[in-house]
């Protein structure tokens, strides 16, 4: 202390008249913040409206493999027998077998699994262990078919960044915070009702 | 055949139109019973994490702030550091931090319809309260990225004051553009440019079947995070020092707490052992008493300094004014204006990413445009606050520099100290009081 104690002087009220502004500004940018801010908190995710495949998902994420993961949206599902999504354009299957081999396949790492339910009709799952959110087969089902793949972030392996940095990268803009109770913006939901 | 007939029908639907929610195929009707599977959607583990940060940050800021005001304990503050090191570091992976918090809450302030986090808020406000109240507490035991810094300071060296001074601008500077970059919505520098967050996410302690990014995206970030650890073997945290935006704050606000860390509450010795331990430069000697002429010369100097201050608040007004245009490039609808009117010119060739996005839209050109004009209006008014912000600060400094304070004793800088501890554990007045049973780390 240099001051002595008795002496009140010009630089003690500049001192406390500050640690008073200091406070009340404090305060006040955090009410503010907070009357704006959502109560469960924030998470990311991306709009698949405005999603081009660039195929940036699985590269920036400061996961590896990204927390991108495709998604399938059964009630949009055309359930083609030549899928867009899940064999290369310009592939043309032999008649009768059902599952063809890897390098017949669109998706890199061999994550959409194929399965015959009746007719012409196939069933196309996700073993999103395999997807590296690369967004081929979401290209392929969005230019030729109904568009019913599209990528998210998943939750369960998002760590929620405060940038996120494939948001950063995005070049769609399509990232975006959302609340923490509604963390998905998935497609085909108004067929659902 | 039928087939390719198919494959033709599409095609042409294709080039009829924008490309979604299109039902090209029609949605079967199933016989054999098969229900359609749902969507899997795991929900977010956030929350429970955001609550259980705020706890652990609460926590380290009180332990902190009692380490350095009441218990008086370097070696306390030392391991406090090292855990807030581990959870915050490594465990969390150096994400959400106080200094990264900066940019959202200039964004939130800013644009409207930006949603910031609850934990965010809290990040960022609740080291600025302690601050006012206990000084940098914070910084000495709470940051991760002081003290990573901390552990490494093997051999400081004395900075010399000027270059000192001079530096410690750069994060006024730095915490200006942030501002401004979040604000527009362009970029959050702070985070992109975060030396150490690629050290802490070496390790994939949460993350255990992942590795996160470490050589992929981020070596450059990795070289210049071990760059920082380089020298801050012998210059005591040149972060924290010279760039940390959310540390030139608390710099600010530091100077007004209502206690702080002091080096003993007995009569300085004035053996300057403080002043040798402090790694940061903090320690500011006792005042000698001026003659009176050198006291008139500064006076005058320092009303000299006060009637140019308007000339260099205008003059980086001005030079923030200019550097709008080119900072705007920040900010993607601007990159991405340029590149679609090089594409539509002829100049470049085909589209890529960025003008594939906007295509997608099938926006009319004009409109982007027109949005591009409108940020780099928006650039220019915050270059102009931008750079005023930085003659102010240039102002400020001049003026703190020929302000003249009388000090008895060795004390350390309200502003420039974190806190740390190592002035009262090397004091050897302080050691007496231990010894005498007042407390402290001399326990044995």
């Amino acid at each position: 202390m240099s001051e002595p104690k008795d002496k009140f002087g010009r630089r003690d009220l500049i001192r406390k008249g500050a640690l008073g502004a200091g406070l009340a500004g404090v305060a006040g940018t955090a009410a503010y913040l907070a009357t704006r801010s959502a109560r469960g908190g924030t998470v990311w995710q991306l709009d698949p409206e405005r999603c081009i495949q660039c195929g940036q998902c699985a590269t920036y994420c400061v996961l590896d493999p990204s927390a991108v993961k495709v998604v399938h949206a059964y009630v949009l599902c055309g359930y083609c027998d030549l899928c867009f999504g899940y064999f290369p354009p310009g592939y043309e299957p032999e008649a009768g077998f059902e599952t063809p081999a890897a390098e017949c396949q669109l998706c890199p790492t061999g994550a959409i699994k194929r399965r015959w339910i009746e007719g012409p009709h196939f069933e196309y799952t996700i073993d999103e262990a395999l997807c590296i959110g690369c967004g081929k087969c979401v290209k392929g089902c969005g230019a030729f078919g109904n568009g019913s793949l599209f990528l998210q972030v998943r939750h369960d392996r998002c760590l929620n960044c405060n940038e996120c940095s494939i948001g950063a990268a995005c070049p769609a803009g399509a990232y975006r915070r959302v609340p923490a109770d509604h963390p998905y913006l998935l497609k085909g939901e108004d067929k659902k009702a | 055949m039928k087939r390719l007939a198919t494959f033709t029908i599409v095609l042409a639907l294709l080039a009829a139109g924008p490309a979604m929610a299109l039902e090209r195929v029609a949605l079967p009707q199933f016989k054999g019973g098969y229900v359609r599977p749902q969507t899997e959607v795991p929900p977010p583990q956030a929350a429970f994490y955001d609550y259980l940060d705020m706890t652990v940050f609460v926590g380290a800021l009180a332990a902190a702030s009692f380490l350095a005001i009441r218990a008086r304990s370097r070696r306390g503050m030392w391991w406090l550091a090292l855990g807030s090191l581990a959870y915050f570091g490594f465990w969390r992976g150096g994400c959400v931090c106080a200094i990264g918090a900066i940019q959202n809450v200039a964004q939130g302030l800013f644009s409207s319809g930006y949603i910031v986090p609850p934990a965010v808020i809290a990040f960022f406000t609740l080291p600025l309260v302690f601050t006012l109240f206990f000084g940098r507490t914070f910084c000495a035991g709470v940051c991760p990225l002081g003290a990573i810094q901390e552990l490494v300071v093997v051999r400081p060296l004395k900075v010399p004051a000027w270059l000192d001074h001079a530096l410690g601008l750069l994060a006024y500077v730095y915490l200006g553009g942030a501002v401004l970059f979040a604000a527009t919505g362009a970029a959050f520098i702070i985070c992109d440019y975060d030396p150490f967050v690629s050290i802490f996410r070496l390790l994939p302690l949460r993350h255990t079947g992942d590795s996160m990014e470490a050589l992929g995206g981020s070596a450059n970030m990795l070289v210049l995070g071990a760059a920082f650890l380089a020298v801050g073997l012998f210059i005591g945290r040149p972060y924290c020092r010279w760039l940390c935006p959310y540390g030139a704050i608390l710099r600010v606000l530091g100077r007004f707490s209502k206690w702080r860390v002091t080096i003993t509450p007995e009569e300085c010795v004035k053996c300057r052992l403080c002043e040798d331990a402090c790694p940061f430069g903090a320690i500011r000697r006792p005042t000698e008493p001026l003659p009176r002429g050198t006291r008139l010369i500064e006076r005058r100097r320092l009303a000299l300094l006060l009637v140019v201050v308007p000339a260099v608040l205008a003059a980086g007004a001005g030079l923030g004014w200019w550097l709008g245009a080119p900072m705007s490039r920040m900010h993607v609808t601007v990159r991405q204006a340029d590149r679609v009117h090089l594409e539509e010119t002829g100049l470049v060739q085909g589209p890529d990413n960025l003008s594939d996005a906007f295509y997608n839209t099938h926006r009319p050109r004009e409109e982007l445009y027109a949005e591009a004009k409108a940020v780099q209006a928006e650039f220019a008014r915050g270059g102009l606050l931008f750079g005023a912000w930085v003659g102010l600060v240039v102002a400020a400094k001049l003026i703190q520099l020929s302000v003249r304070r009388t000090r008895t004793d060795f004390e350390p800088d309200r502003g420039t100290c974190v806190s740390c501890g190592r002035c009262f554990a090397y004091c050897p007045v302080e050691r007496e009081r231990w010894k005498k049973g007042a407390g402290g780390e001399m326990k044995s």
